[in-house]
């Protein structure tokens, strides 16, 4: 089954064209990656699945449903999660209410019944706490539950933002440099732990990556981009012989 | 030793949350008592009323300035929509002298009134922030006090002589109960943490499902609402109102206290509040005068005579320059971000403590690192 299609996607920044004629299919169930050197555009892709921008041309369809146009809070309750490049958690809030918010489309209950404390306030709001306490014990988090989220090293941060995102209980989660700033030896923990995800959490992966390690050794499909366009597109051993993906990252002329 | 005795008390208390619903209905007791007996005299009861009027004035503000993150100058501008609304109502419209038990519909169509002006300050905050949204809610209270004085029917620059005296100290400490619940509810619900997390990150807050339109409505509404119910009990103990009662120096003493007690905090709005209307009535002259009347005459009536003549003056200097201390050296202020554990729920407090029977881990999980 096809679960994110994008078509014929373009997007401009004033005259600069950013991404030309992406064409995307992920299957479900699926781990692709997206590489390509800096300003590739790559990031801007995940921006336009999530709405953070809208698509200058094309169509991006989730499971049917057309996602250019709508707002981002819109497609994230369509269940897709994702991460950022530089982490993005809510620095100044405890690591418990970090999970929290992502439960926000999912807790079931009106504004009314939140400020009257009536109705479906208490039992929707202990299934938050209790899903977000699931969460945190999962990760190995759950210690450091009443913890501000700056406080936390690095690593615990991105491993934070993770399950943040799979808070809102995602069928799609994209993944934007997940290895940032990682060694050789975590980055091979955390090759483990992107597939553990993903069989715990049933879990389609989009992953945007410049650590070939990672990449190579994890994905089923990957996908190259330069200034914008689509260069290459095939299994990791088709890419790595790819003349074209060569040039892209290393220049042309004579390789040793 | 002391210090350590303090501390265990304090955290005693912590624990006795028994202890919040009593207080409250003792407060109502002395609420009811007070006026009754005579418990303090009539000046001092004026400030307690006062008092209770501005927490509820920073409480609502904070929804804005603390929780949310953003700056609005407008709430003198709701607060005078509440105050001419149900002014108005007990005036011309409700026969309070027969049923005055119609007050409280007066008050709570002056808030509904002011929550209806609230969304049209939220509709520019979906596009616009910090310093720009800033200045819109400056224009905002610029507009609502020129149209009143242009607004011939409702006294325009004169203003409304001769309201009733319809609030009373239990009204009023009804209200601060409604107010702070209701607020309480609100922050510790999704909606209020979607408002903590577009102060954090508005974009962030989008992409882990928060709607931050519909978030920042209702903390605009709420915001709005507590203000215009905050005036109406105004208009109702001053017996008089007018648009310069309603100008920018409202709204900065509203932020003042916002910021003394401390953003994103109930506890604080309530300190901020109290400690600063207190300090104010200490500037005033009269109250200058009794404090200072131990000194010599020959010292005395000097010092006097130039209070009565120019305290008013200065307060206009020392109460914004009060502010700008604050946020420069004490920017968290009595309690920012911080929060009486009284009005933390249960729930909150027990889900951010570490429970060590709850270990569902996988064994065979590559997450756990050392």
């Amino acid at each position: 089954m096809t679960l994110l299609t994008a078509r014929k996607v373009k997007h401009y920044f004033g005259g600069l064209c950013a991404v030309s004629e992406f064409n995307l299919e992920l299957h479900a169930g699926e781990l692709m990656g997206i590489i390509g050197p800096n300003g590739a555009g790559k990031t801007t892709i995940f921006n336009l699945i999530t709405g953070v921008y809208r698509a200058t041309e094309g169509s991006i369809q989730f499971k049917g449903t057309e996602l250019v146009g709508k707002t981002p809070h819109q497609i994230t309750a369509l269940r897709i999660g994702r991460t950022f490049q530089n982490i993005r958690l809510f620095r100044d809030l405890s690591v418990l209410d970090n999970v929290r918010i992502a439960h926000y489309a999912q807790g079931d209950y009106s504004p009314l019944e939140a400020l009257l404390q009536i109705g479906r306030y208490q039992r929707e709001e202990r299934r938050i706490i209790d899903n977000s306490r699931r969460l945190l014990a999962i990760f190995h988090l759950e210690g450091l539950a009443a913890e501000t989220a700056k406080n936390l090293p690095y690593g615990l941060q991105r491993r934070l933002e993770i399950a943040r995102a799979l808070a809102i209980g995602p069928e799609l989660l994209l993944l934007d440099e997940p290895a940032a700033g990682m060694n050789p030896n975590e980055i091979d923990l955390l090759m483990e732990f992107i597939q553990w995800i993903r069989k715990e959490f049933d879990l389609t992966i989009l992953l945007i990556e410049h650590q070939m390690k990672l990449v190579m050794g994890i994905c089923e499909r990957l996908k190259v981009l330069d200034f914008g366009e689509t260069i290459a597109d095939g299994t990791p051993e088709q890419i790595q012989n790819n003349p074209k993906v060569l040039e892209a990252y290393l220049g042309e002329g004579p390789v040793g | 030793m002391k210090s350590s005795a303090l501390i265990e008390t304090r955290e005693w208390l912590a624990v006795q949350r028994w202890l919040l619903p009593i207080l409250v209905l003792i407060g109502f007791g002395l609420a009811f008592a007070i006026p009754e007996y005579g418990l303090f005299n009539k000046y001092v009861q004026l400030v307690m009323m006062y008092v209770g009027i501005n927490i509820i004035l920073a409480a609502s503000l904070n929804l804005v300035n603390g929780y949310m993150g953003e700056f609005s100058l407008a709430h003198a501008g709701f607060m005078a929509i509440g105050a001419y609304t149900s002014a108005l109502l007990t005036m011309r419209v409700l026969p309070v002298a027969e049923y005055p038990g119609l007050f409280p519909l007066a008050v709570l169509a002056g808030g509904l009134m002011a929550a209806v002006f609230g969304l049209i300050v939220a509709v520019p905050s979906f596009k616009t922030r910090g310093d720009y949204l800033a200045l819109i809610t400056l224009a905002f209270l610029m507009i609502v006090k020129s149209l009143i004085e242009n607004i011939d029917a409702i006294g325009g620059p004169r203003g409304i002589p001769g309201i009733r005296k319809l609030t009373t100290l239990p009204w009023v400490f009804f209200w601060v109960v409604v107010s702070l619940w209701v607020i309480r509810n609100f922050v510790y619900s999704k909606y209020g943490r979607g408002v903590l997390s577009i102060r954090e990150d508005e974009i962030a807050s989008e992409l882990m499902s928060v709607n931050t339109r519909r978030v920042k409505f209702l903390a605009f509404m709420l915001s709005s609402f507590f203000a215009g119910i905050a005036g109406g009990l105004f208009a109702h103990v001053l017996q008089f109102i007018s648009p310069r009662v309603f100008d920018i120096i409202k709204s900065t003493d509203i932020l003042i206290m916002v910021y003394l007690g401390g953003i994103a905090s109930i506890g604080g709005s309530i300190l901020g509040a109290t400690v600063y209307t207190v300090l104010l009535e200490l500037l005033r002259p009269s109250t200058f005068g009794a404090l200072l009347s131990w000194l010599p005459d020959m010292l005395f009536d000097p010092l006097n005579e130039y209070f009565i003549r120019h305290l008013g003056v200065w307060r206009m200097v020392i109460m914004p320059l009060a502010l700008v201390l604050v946020m420069i050296f004490w920017p968290r202020g009595m309690m920012g971000l911080r929060e009486f554990r009284w009005f933390i729920p249960k729930r909150d407090l027990d889900a951010h403590q570490h429970q060590h029977h709850a270990e569902r881990e996988n064994p065979h999980d590559p997450s756990h690192r050392p």
